[in-house]
C-alpha cells in the first residue's frame, strides 16, 4: 500500500503519515440537516473506503457547548476525489461537530488519517448491497465510488431534512420513519425486499446501532455476509487510549484499530454500548 | 481470553546485576535505533537537552505516559515514519499485570472541557503474553524500555519485577501502585506503610532502576514518596489520573462501564505541579512529572518545581505527534531560559 494507490475495497488500509496536519476548508455544502465539508489534504494518501479521520477545527475548539469540545472527532470519510480534496458529512448533534459545522473556506480543519481498516471487496463474486441510516450513509458515497461493479444503495432517515442527504447518492432507494420520502419505515425493509429478490449479495452497512442491529440480525438470519462500519466513543482514534471497545465474539477490540469495519460475523449484538449519544 | 496462568518461570531474585552499568550502556543519547536502523529524528538538535534518569541516557526529557501510547498498535496506524520520529526519548508500557485482562465494559470515556475521564481498567496480554508478543516488538523501538506493572497481590508484584527484570530489554520498571491490596483493601500507593512493604518485598529482586508512580488520590502524596524512597526506589512518577465520575444525561446512571474513571487533560494540570512541587520538598529522588502537559511551556513549569523527565499523556491523544512538538518547545524554552553561553545576545 502506498500512498499514491487507488484505494479500493481490496486495501482495506492506508497508513496515515504521523501526526495532525492542517488542511483547509475549501467548501461547505447543506443538505437539510447535514453539512459537507470539503478541504484540501494534497500531502495526504488517499484513503479507503469504511477509514476515518480524526477531525478538529485548526482554530477555538473549545468553550462551546459544555465548554467542550476537547477532543477530536472521529469522522469517516465521505468521498476522496482524485487531487487530495477529502469530504465530510457532518451533523450538528453536539459541540464538536456544532464548531466543525461552522467551518468554511477561509477556516482550516486539523486532521490525522485515515484511520482503521475499511471495507472489504465483495467476497465469491456477490453482488454489494449498502445500506445507511442517518449520518452512517457517509462511508457508503466513497464506497460506491470505488466498487466498480454496480451498487444498490439503500438509505433510511428519520425525517424530510435528513432525507436531503439522499441528494448524494443519485439512484438510492430512500425509507424514512415518518414517510416524508421514500418508503415509509425502517431501511431494512428495503433491505429485506433486496435480499428477497438476489439473496446472492453482500451486505455494507453504516448508521445508528439499532438500524446495524437490525441489518446485523436480518443478514445472520438469511445467511448473507454483512460488513459492519460501527461508532464508538473515540479520543485519540489511533489504538492508545483503548475507549472504543466493541465487544465481539472474541472478546472486546479496538474500533480503532482493528474496526471501525467489522465483519458482521465477529458481532453478537452491533447495540454498543455509548455508541449514538 | 482466559484469566488462567501459567506457573512462574521461576523468579531470579538474587539481585546480581548491574544496574548502572546495564541502564546506562543501553542509553541511546543520540535518538539512534539500538540495530543502527533508524536515523535520528529531524528533531534531534543540538538544542534538546540530553538527561539522564537513574544511570539511564535520554536525549530529550518528554517521555510517555504509561498507558496513553500504544506503540505496537501506532506502527501499525503510521508505519516507519513512527519509528524514525518516535516523539518520546523513553517508551513506557501500558500497565503490565500477572494475568490477561479484558478490560472494563464500555462506555469508557467521558469528554470534559479540559480532558476526559477513562475507564479503561489495564486490558492486557498478562505477563507471559507480554513477554512472548509485545516485548520483542517494543525492543525495536529506537528508545530505551520502562515497563509498568501493577499487582493485586504482593506475591503478583514479586513475580513481575522478578520476570521482567531478568530481560535485557528492559531498561528500568515503573511500580503501579494504584491498586487495592486485596488481602488489606488498602491502596498500596495510598499508605505509606504498604507503599514500603511493597518496595521491601520487590527492591532486592532487581538491581533496574525503581520508579514508583503515585497516585494522586491519597491523602499525603508526599508521605508515600518518602516512604518509597526510604525503601529504596529510584525515582516516584507522578500525577496518575484522578478519580472521577460522570452521569449519563438521560438516565443519571453512571456513564462509564467501571462506575468510575480517572481524570486526565489539562484540568489536572495545576494539579500536577502542586503535587510534585510537595514530592521534590520531601524526596530526593529523581521526578517523572506529569498531569496535563500539552506544551513546552508545561513541561518547564514541571522541570522548574523538580521534575527530571516530563510525561505527555493525553495530549498524545489529540495529536500522535505531540511529544516530538513538546520536546521541541520545550528546548526552545529552556534556550530562553537560560541561553547557553554565547548565544546571549543572539536575539
Amino acid at each position: 500500500m502506498t500512498a499514491s494507490s487507488p484505494a479500493t475495497g481490496a486495501a482495506d488500509r492506508v497508513r496515515a503519515p504521523f501526526g495532525v496536519r492542517t488542511a483547509p476548508v475549501t467548501a461547505r455544502d447543506v443538505h437539510g440537516a447535514y453539512t459537507v465539508l470539503a478541504c484540501a489534504d494534497p500531502t495526504g494518501p488517499r484513503p479507503c473506503a469504511g477509514q476515518f479521520y480524526m477531525l478538529a477545527a485548526a482554530a477555538r475548539w473549545g468553550a462551546g457547548e459544555d465548554e467542550r469540545p476537547y477532543l477530536p472527532r472521529a469522522l469517516s470519510v465521505l468521498r476522496a476525489p482524485e487531487g487530495g480534496e477529502l469530504r465530510f458529512l457532518i451533523e450538528d448533534v453536539g459541540p464538536g461537530t456544532e464548531r466543525l459545522c461552522e467551518l468554511g473556506p477561509g477556516d482550516a480543519l486539523s486532521l490525522v488519517g485515515p484511520l482503521g481498516v475499511g471495507f472489504r471487496e465483495p467476497r465469491d463474486g456477490r453482488r454489494a448491497v449498502l445500506a445507511g441510516g442517518g449520518v452512517g450513509i457517509a462511508p457508503l458515497a466513497i464506497l460506491s465510488d470505488q466498487l466498480r461493479a454496480h451498487t444498490t444503495v439503500l438509505l433510511g432517515f428519520r425525517d424530510g431534512a435528513h432525507a436531503a442527504g439522499a441528494e448524494l447518492f443519485p439512484g438510492a432507494r430512500v425509507a424514512t420513519d415518518d414517510g416524508a420520502a421514500g418508503h415509509r419505515g425502517p431501511v431494512t425493509d428495503l433491505l429485506a425486499q433486496e435480499l428477497d429478490a438476489d439473496p446472492l449479495a453482500e451486505v455494507y452497512a453504516c448508521g445508528p446501532p439499532p438500524m446495524l442491529e437490525a441489518v446485523r440480525a436480518l443478514c445472520e438470519l438469511r445467511g448473507v455476509p454483512a460488513q459492519l462500519a460501527l461508532e464508538s466513543g473515540m479520543a485519540c482514534g489511533f489504538g492508545a487510549c483503548f475507549g472504543c471497545v466493541v465487544p465481539t465474539r472474541d472478546g472486546y477490540v479496538r474500533l480503532c484499530v482493528d474496526g471501525p469495519v467489522l465483519d458482521a460475523g465477529r458481532l453478537q449484538t452491533a447495540l454498543v454500548p455509548g455508541a449514538g449519544h | 481470553m482466559t484469566a488462567a496462568s501459567r506457573p512462574a518461570r521461576g523468579d531470579r531474585g538474587d539481585g546480581a546485576g548491574d544496574r548502572v552499568a546495564g541502564a546506562g550502556d543501553r542509553g541511546y543519547p543520540h535518538g539512534g535505533g539500538r540495530d543502527g536502523a533508524s536515523p535520528p529524528p529531524a528533531d534531534a538538535s543540538p538544542a534538546h537537552a540530553a538527561v539522564e534518569l537513574c544511570g539511564i541516557r535520554l536525549r530529550h526529557p518528554i517521555v510517555n505516559a504509561s498507558g496513553t501510547f500504544d506503540a505496537i498498535a501506532a506502527r501499525r496506524v503510521f508505519g516507519d515514519e513512527l519509528v524514525t520520529r518516535f516523539p518520546f526519548s523513553a517508551f513506557v508500557s501500558k500497565t503490565v499485570t500477572l494475568a490477561p485482562r479484558q478490560g472494563n465494559a464500555p462506555p469508557r470515556l467521558w469528554e470534559l472541557p479540559a480532558g476526559l475521564i477513562n475507564s479503561i481498567g489495564l486490558p492486557n496480554r498478562g505477563l507471559d503474553g507480554y513477554i512472548e508478543h509485545d516485548l520483542p516488538e517494543l525492543a525495536r523501538l529506537p528508545v530505551p524500555l520502562i515497563v509498568n506493572v501493577m499487582g493485586f497481590h504482593r506475591d503478583e508484584v514479586v513475580r513481575l519485577v522478578s520476570e521482567l527484570s531478568a530481560r535485557d530489554e528492559v531498561a528500568a520498571l515503573e511500580l503501579n501502585v494504584s491498586c487495592p491490596n486485596v488481602e488489606t483493601g488498602l491502596v498500596m500507593g495510598a499508605d505509606p506503610g504498604e507503599t514500603a512493604r511493597l518496595l521491601d518485598a520487590v527492591r532486592p529482586l532487581t538491581d533496574k532502576p525503581l520508579i514508583v508512580k503515585l497516585t494522586p488520590n491519597a491523602s499525603d502524596v508526599p508521605a508515600v514518596a518518602l516512604a518509597a524512597q526510604r525503601a529504596g526506589a529510584d525515582a516516584v512518577s507522578l500525577i496518575n489520573t484522578l478519580r472521577g465520575m460522570a452521569l449519563h444525561p438521560a438516565t443519571g446512571r453512571p456513564w462509564l462501564g467501571g462506575r468510575t474513571g480517572g481524570v486526565s487533560g489539562p484540568s489536572v494540570r495545576a494539579i500536577a505541579l502542586a503535587q510534585v512541587d510537595a514530592v521534590r520538598a520531601a524526596v530526593d529522588i529523581p521526578i517523572v512529572a506529569m498531569g496535563g502537559v500539552s506544551s513546552g511551556r508545561h513541561a518547564l513549569d514541571l522541570i522548574r518545581a523538580g521534575a527530571t523527565l516530563v510525561a505527555v499523556g493525553t495530549e498524545s491523544f489529540r495529536d500522535p505527534a505531540a511529544g516530538e512538538r513538546i520536546a521541541a518547545e520545550l528546548a526552545a524554552e529552556q534556550a530562553r531560559v537560560a541561553p547557553p553561553r554565547g548565544r546571549r545576545d543572539a536575539g
